[in-house]
C-alpha cells in the first residue's frame, strides 16, 4: 500500500504545531497501525529526522496508551478497537490518512501525538477506590455473595482502560463516560456501596475542576470507547449524583 | 562473597509464621521519617507502595508510563491461583505448593513458595474487598477455573482481563494514598542507575521522560518492581516499554541476577505474520482449557492448509493429530506451557506447521462448543440434536467465557474463531530468571530488594499459569511490607538522606555522561535494527531449544553487535526533550549486555529443566531430561566488569518437603 | 436543562391539547382559551414561572454551549462528528436558536397583541374572540411555512431532547420505553403544531 499521511507535529508543549505531510510506500495490510508508524520513525530516524512521538505500550489494546485521532475518529475507523489493534487492511491503497493527538484542554499536548492525561489520575484520587486497607485481613472473599447480574454490570464498567478516548471524541471534551465507569464499577457492588455518596460527589467535583466539558448526551464517546462502555453508566452516575445530593 | 538465602529454622509451614513473628519491627512514629523507593507501579510494585505507604513510610512510586495504571501487569489475562479450595476438589496450601514446586520443575526455593501459597487465599479476600469484579456463578459465589500443569480448580479470573483488574485494584489502593500524601507518584520517569552510600542502596538516578531533566532520589530503601526482560527477544508478549534496565543497573552495582535463561515460551500466542512485526500477542492459557490443540496427521494436509487449498473444518477427525493429547494422555491440552510449547515446535519443525510460514498449529473450540451447545439444549429444554441449536448456544458460552480474546484474535488475524479454529505457536512471555532475592526478599545489595517478576525467587526453571499474578500481590501486599521492616529498623536514627553528596553526584555525572554519548554518537543504525538483531540472535540460538555450539556462537555475535552498537548507533533528537529513540537506546544498551550473560548462563546449566531445555540432554522421547545430581542449585551472577567475566555462585537448593521427581504429565 | 426540558415539554404538551381543539370545536378552544387568558393562577403565577422556565432553558443553553466550545481550544483539523453521534444530539445549539427565533415571531403574534389586550389597553373581555384571532394568523402561507419550518426544527430538538433529559436525570435514554415515548412526542407533537397552523390555513 502506498499511503499519504498528515501527522500533527508539536516540539513540546510550550509552541505552536501545525500538520505535516509524508508519504509512505510498502504497507502491508497485515500491519498494525502502530507498526506502519514504526516504519515511517525508522525511515524518519534514517535520514535524521526527529521521528514521530506517540504514547504506546502493551500493543494487544488494554494499556490505553495508544491515543490517535485518525480521520476525525479516536482510535480511527474500526469499532472497539484501540490505535495499536487498528489494522491497515481497514484503510484503502492511496488513502490520505490524518493523525492527531486527542485533543482537549485537559490533554495538553507533550510532543506531536503524545498528551498528558494526568488529569484522569486526579479524578481517580479523588474518590476511584474503595477505602480499605490492604493488610490482608479482610472477611473471606464468597462472605458476600454477588448476584451474578450486578457482578457483570460492574466488570463492564471496569473494563474501561482509561484511554481517553471518550474526551477527545466528545464534542465537548466531556470524561463523563470515564468518570461513571469508574462511579459505576464500585457503586454496583456491595463493598463500593458504603461511601457511593462521598465517591461520586468527589469525584464529579474533581472532574469539573479539571476543566473537561459537559456531557450533552450525544452518545458518541459509547460508540468510539475501545471497550465498548455502555452509556447506561453515566445515566447510573446521574442517578447515584443526584441522590448523594440530595442526601447530602 | 557467600549467598545466605535466609531462610527461617523450623517446619516449612510455620517458617514465614515465625519469621513474621521474629523479625524487627518499626514504631509508626518512626516509619514516617522514613522513605523508600519503588521502582515500577505493576502489581508488584503498586501492591508495595500502597501497603508501604498505608504502613506510615513515606513512598516514592516511579513508573516510566503515563500512569501507575498502565504497568503491563495490565496485560494478564487468565486468572490468580489461591488455595481456597471454593470447589471442594482436594486443593490446599500444600497441594498449590508442591504443583508450583514441580511445575517449575523443581528449581524454585521451596520456602518462599510455600509462602506463596500459604498467602494466595489472603490475596483474593483483599482484591474482592477492593472492589476486583472477579467472575461469580448464578450464586453470587466466586468462579474458578483450571489451568495448565494442575488437577485442581483454583484459578480465579475475571473474564480475559484478570492483570486489568488486579492492577485497578493496586492503582486504587494507591490513589487512596497518593491522595492522602503518602505516595507521591512520578509518571513518565525512568530510573537511570541506583546509588549506593557505604555500599548501601540509598537513591536513584532518574531522567524525566518529557523534559529529559537529570534527577536525584534519595530514599532508606530501594524496590525494584520493574518486571522482567522478555524484551530481550525484541519479539515477545511484553509491552514495548518493558526493559531490563532497573534490574541490571542494581546487578551492576552489586545485585546477583539468577538464572537468566529460565525463560517462559508461553505456547498459545498469535504467530508471526511477517517481518514488520513489532510485538506479539498472547490468547490466554485458559483457552487450552476448552481448545484442542492439533496439526494435520499428514504432511501433505499441512502443505494444502498452508498454501490455502484446504481448510482445516475439512479435515475429518481422524485425519487430526492432537499431539498434546497423544502425548500426555493425563494432562492432555493442559499440561505446562514449557511442555506444550516444546511439543509445538517439534510439530512445525517436522513440518507439520499449518500457516504460511510453518510456524503454527491449530487451537480448535468445535468439540467444545459441541459440548457445551449439548449441556445448554438439555437445560433449556431444547433438540440436543439440531445442530444449528448446539452451536449458536454452544458459541454463546465460548463467547461468555473468552469473548474479548476471541475479538482479539479476529481483529489482529482477521478470521473468525468460531467457525475456524484458531492459529496459535510459542512466544516470549514470562522470566523466571531475575534479580537474586533471599528470603526477605533483598538483593545483595542491602536496602535493595527485587519484588514479582523482576525477581527469580518463586517459579523454578518455569512458572504455572496464574501464579505471576500471585506472585506479583503476594510481594507486594503481604511479603514486602513486613520483611522491609527487618532492614529499615536498623534505619530509624539515620534521618533524612541527602542528594548532595559525591555518590549522587558521581552516578549522576556518569548517567549524563552516557546520555550525551549516545546523542552525540551520530551513527548510522537505528535503535531498532540492533534491537531486532538481537532478538533474532537470542530466539534463534537461545530459545525454545539450546545447545553448546549456538550458545557459544551466540556469545559472540552478541559481543561485536554490542560493539557495533556502540559505533554506528544513531540517536536523533536532543537529551532534554521527550526523546523514545533515546530511551530505548539506553534500554537496548542494556539488553545486549544483559543478553550475554543469558547465553552464558545457558551454556552453564548442560541439563534441560523447564523452560531451558538443552538438546544435549534429552531422553530418547524427546523429553527434557534434567541432572539433580549436578545442577540442583540457583545460579546467582555477580557481576564483574563485562559479562563474560561474570562470576557464578550457587545457591544449592535443598528439598526437605517435596521430593525430586521426574516430572512427567503422561 | 434537563428539568427546565422537561418543564418544556409539559408545557407545550398542553399547549398542543389546546390549539388541536381548534381543529375540531371553536368554542371548546374558546373555553379554554378564555380560562387561561384569564385564571389568576395561570396569568399570574404559571406564566411567570413558564417564561423564566423558558429564559432559563436558553441562557442556560447558551451558556453550556460556550462553556462546551472552549474546551477544546485546538480545534481536530480533521473531525467526523457524523461517524458516531446524530445530527440532532450536536446540534442542539442550531435547532434551539431556530426555535428561539419563532418563539419571538410567536410573542409577536400571539402573546403581544394578547398582553396588549388585556393589561394596556383594558378592551372589554371577549370570552368568544380566541378562535377568530388564531384562524387569522394562519391566512398568510409565508406564516405558515414559517411555522412549519421551525415545527421542523422543535422537533429536531425534541428527538435528542427528550431522551437526553431523561439520561441527565439518571435514565438511560436508550431505555426502551424512555426511546419510544421520547420519540413518538418528538415527532408527532410538532407534527400536530403543523397540522393546525395547515388545517387554518386551507380552511381559511
Amino acid at each position: 500500500m502506498r499511503l499519504k499521511l498528515k501527522i500533527w507535529r508539536q516540539k513540546n508543549s510550550q509552541e505552536k504545531g501545525e500538520m505535516v505531510s509524508y508519504n509512505i510506500e510498502d504497507i502491508s495490510p497485515d500491519m498494525s497501525f502502530l507498526e506502519m508508524m514504526d516504519v515511517l520513525n525508522e525511515q524518519l530516524t534514517l535520514k535524521g529526522v526527529d521521528p514521530v512521538a506517540f504514547d504506546h505500550d502493551c500493543r494487544e489494546g488494554i494499556c490505553g496508551s495508544c491515543s490517535m485521532f485518525i480521520n476525525g475518529e479516536a482510535h480511527g475507523p474500526d469499532r472497539l478497537v484501540t490505535t495499536c489493534q487498528l489494522h491497515m487492511r481497514k484503510f484503502k491503497d492511496g488513502d490520505t490518512i490524518y493523525i492527531e493527538p486527542f485533543r482537549a484542554n485537559t490533554f495538553p499536548v507533550i510532543k506531536d501525538l503524545v498528551v498528558d492525561r494526568s488529569a484522569f489520575d486526579r479524578i481517580q484520587h479523588a474518590g476511584g477506590y474503595i477505602s480499605i486497607n490492604t493488610s490482608g485481613n479482610t472477611q473471606d472473599a464468597n462472605a458476600i455473595p454477588i448476584e451474578k447480574n450486578s457482578a457483570d454490570k460492574a466488570f463492564d464498567a471496569a473494563t474501561c482502560i482509561g484511554c481517553g478516548a471518550c474526551v477527545a471524541t466528545c464534542k465537548n471534551s466531556s470524561a463523563m463516560l470515564f468518570v461513571s465507569a469508574k462511579v459505576s464499577q464500585f457503586s454496583l457492588l456491595p463493598q463500593g456501596k458504603v461511601e457511593a455518596n462521598e465517591r461520586v460527589l468527589n469525584m464529579v467535583k474533581q472532574m469539573d475542576e479539571e476543566g473537561f466539558g459537559n456531557c450533552t448526551n450525544t452518545g458518541a464517546c459509547e460508540v468510539e470507547c475501545p471497550k465498548g462502555i455502555s452509556l447506561e453508566n453515566i445515566a447510573r452516575m446521574n442517578r447515584d449524583f443526584i441522590k448523594a445530593k440530595i442526601s447530602k | 562473597m557467600a549467598l545466605d538465602s535466609k531462610i527461617p529454622n523450623g517446619p516449612i509451614s510455620e517458617k514465614w509464621t515465625n519469621h513474621k513473628n521474629n523479625i524487627k519491627l518499626v514504631s509508626p512514629a518512626n516509619k514516617r521519617q522514613i522513605d523508600v523507593i519503588v521502582v515500577g507501579t505493576g502489581l508488584a510494585g503498586g501492591s508495595a507502595s500502597a501497603t508501604l505507604a498505608e504502613l506510615g513510610y513515606n513512598v516514592k512510586a516511579f513508573c516510566f508510563q503515563d500512569s501507575p495504571r498502565r504497568a503491563h501487569s495490565i496485560a494478564a489475562q487468565g486468572g490468580i491461583n489461591a488455595a481456597k479450595n471454593y470447589q471442594g476438589d482436594g486443593d490446599s496450601v500444600y497441594r498449590l505448593f508442591y504443583d508450583t514446586v514441580k511445575g517449575g520443575d523443581y528449581r524454585s526455593r521451596e520456602a518462599n513458595v510455600y509462602r506463596l501459597a500459604e498467602v494466595s487465599a489472603n490475596i483474593i479476600d483483599q482484591c474482592v474487598a477492593q472492589g476486583v469484579p472477579f467472575a461469580r456463578d448464578y450464586g453470587g459465589l466466586l468462579d474458578n477455573r483450571s489451568f495448565g500443569g494442575v488437577l485442581v480448580s483454583r484459578t480465579f479470573y475475571a473474564k480475559g482481563q484478570t492483570g486489568q483488574q488486579l492492577l485497578l485494584g493496586a492503582y486504587s489502593a494507591m490513589n487512596r494514598q497518593i491522595a492522602r500524601g503518602k505516595i507521591k507518584m512520578y509518571n513518565r520517569h525512568e530510573m537511570m542507575d541506583i546509588v549506593l552510600v557505604d555500599g548501601k542502596a540509598r537513591g536513584i538516578i532518574t531522567r524525566n521522560l518529557i523534559n529529559g531533566k537529570i534527577e536525584r532520589h534519595s530514599a532508606h530503601a530501594v524496590v525494584i518492581a520493574s518486571g522482567g526482560y522478555g524484551n530481550l527477544f525484541y519479539l515477545s508478549t511484553n509491552a514495548m516499554g518493558s526493559n531490563v534496565s532497573a534490574s541490571w543497573k542494581i546487578h551492576k552495582k552489586g545485585a546477583f541476577f539468577a538464572n537468566p535463561c529460565f525463560t517462559q515460551i508461553h505456547p498459545t500466542c498469535i504467530p508471526v505474520s511477517g517481518d514488520h512485526q513489532s510485538k506479539l500477542t498472547l490468547m490466554s492459557e485458559s483457552l487450552r482449557n476448552d481448545g484442542r490443540i492439533w496439526v494435520p496427521k499428514s504432511k501433505s494436509d499441512a502443505i494444502a492448509i498452508r498454501e490455502g487449498r484446504l481448510k482445516p473444518t475439512e479435515l475429518s477427525e481422524d485425519q487430526r493429530d492432537y499431539y498434546l493429547e497423544r502425548r500426555y494422555p493425563a494432562f492432555g491440552n493442559l499440561v505446562p506451557r514449557d511442555v506444550a510449547s516444546r511439543a509445538a515446535k517439534e510439530r512445525c519443525d517436522a513440518g507439520y506447521g499449518v500457516n504460511k510460514t510453518g510456524e503454527a498449529v491449530f487451537l480448535d473450540f468445535a468439540s467444545a462448543i459441541v459440548r457445551y451447545g449439548k449441556e445448554k439444549a438439555l437445560l433449556k429444554g431444547l433438540d440436543q440434536s439440531d445442530d444449528n441449536i448446539v452451536g449458536k448456544l454452544g458459541k454463546e458460552v465460548i463467547k461468555s467465557k473468552y469473548g474479548n480474546l476471541f475479538q482479539m484474535y479476529e481483529k489482529i488475524v482477521d478470521q473468525n474463531p468460531y467457525e475456524t479454529p484458531m492459529m496459535i505457536y510459542p512466544a516470549v512471555h514470562y522470566t523466571m530468571g531475575g534479580v537474586w532475592v533471599d528470603y526477605n526478599l533483598m538483593t545483595t545489595i542491602p536496602g535493595c530488594f527485587a519484588i514479582g517478576e523482576a525477581n527469580f525467587s518463586d517459579h523454578g526453571a518455569n512458572r504455572l499459569g496464574a501464579s505471576a499474578l500471585m506472585q506479583g500481590l503476594a510481594d507486594g501486599y503481604f511479603v514486602l511490607p513486613y520483611t522491609i521492616g527487618d532492614y529499615l529498623a536498623e534505619d530509624i536514627r539515620t534521618g533524612q538522606i541527602s542528594t548532595e553528596t559525591k555518590e549522587f553526584e558521581d552516578a549522576e555525572k556518569s548517567v549524563k555522561e552516557k546520555i550525551k554519548f549516545l546523542i552525540q554518537n551520530k551513527g548510522t543504525k537505528s535503535v531498532d535494527y540492533f534491537h531486532k538483531k538481537l532478538g533474532k540472535i537470542i530466539w534463534n540460538k537461545c530459545g525454545m531449544s539450546r545447545n553448546e555450539k549456538g550458545l557459544k556462537e551466540a556469545i559472540k555475535e552478541i559481543q561485536s553487535l554490542r560493539e557495533d552498537f556502540y559505533k554506528n548507533i544513531s540517536v536523533p533528537g536532543t537529551s532534554d526533550s521527550f526523546n523514545e529513540s533515546l530511551a530505548k537506546a539506553t534500554r537496548v544498551s542494556d539488553f545486549l549486555e544483559l543478553g550475554e550473560l543469558f547465553a552464558k548462563d545457558a551454556l552453564e546449566r548442560t541439563e534441560s529443566c523447564g523452560g531451558h531445555f538443552r538438546e544435549e540432554s534429552q531422553s530418547k522421547e524427546g523429553e527434557a531430561l534434567r541432572d539433580d545430581k549436578n545442577f540442583t542449585f540457583v545460579s546467582a551472577w555477580e557481576s564483574n566488569g563485562s559479562p563474560s567475566n561474570s562470576i557464578l555462585h550457587k545457591e544449592i537448593l535443598n528439598y526437605e518437603n517435596i521430593e525430586l521427581k521426574t516430572r512427567s504429565y503422561k | 436543562m434537563a428539568i427546565s426540558g422537561i418543564f418544556l415539554i409539559i408545557f407545550l404538551l398542553q399547549h398542543f391539547i389546546i390549539n388541536i381543539t381548534s381543529v375540531f370545536s371553536e368554542s371548546i378552544f374558546n373555553q379554554f382559551s378564555h380560562f387561561m387568558g384569564t385564571n389568576f393562577v395561570v396569568q399570574f403565577i404559571a406564566q411567570p414561572i413558564l417564561i423564566l422556565g423558558v429564559v432559563f432553558h436558553f441562557v442556560m443553553g447558551f451558556v453550556l454551549d460556550f462553556k462546551n466550545r472552549t474546551s477544546r481550544k485546538i480545534k481536530y483539523v480533521k473531525y467526523k462528528g457524523d461517524a458516531n453521534a446524530s445530527w440532532m444530539s450536536r446540534n442542539m445549539i442550531i435547532s434551539g436558536l431556530v426555535v428561539l427565533s419563532f418563539l419571538g415571531l410567536h410573542f409577536y403574534d400571539f402573546w403581544i397583541p394578547e398582553m396588549n389586550y388585556k393589561y394596556v389597553e383594558f378592551l372589554p373581555d371577549d370570552p368568544n374572540r380566541y378562535y377568530d384571532e388564531l384562524t387569522h394568523k394562519f391566512e398568510d402561507l409565508t406564516k405558515v411555512v414559517i411555522y412549519v419550518i421551525s415545527f421542523g426544527f422543535l422537533s429536531l430538538h425534541l428527538l435528542h431532547g427528550f431522551s437526553s433529559s431523561f439520561q441527565s436525570l439518571g435514565l438511560n435514554k436508550y431505555n426502551f420505553l424512555i426511546k419510544i415515548i421520547a420519540n413518538i412526542y418528538a415527532i408527532g407533537i410538532p407534527l400536530g403544531f403543523s397540522f393546525i397552523a395547515i388545517f387554518h390555513y386551507l380552511n381559511s
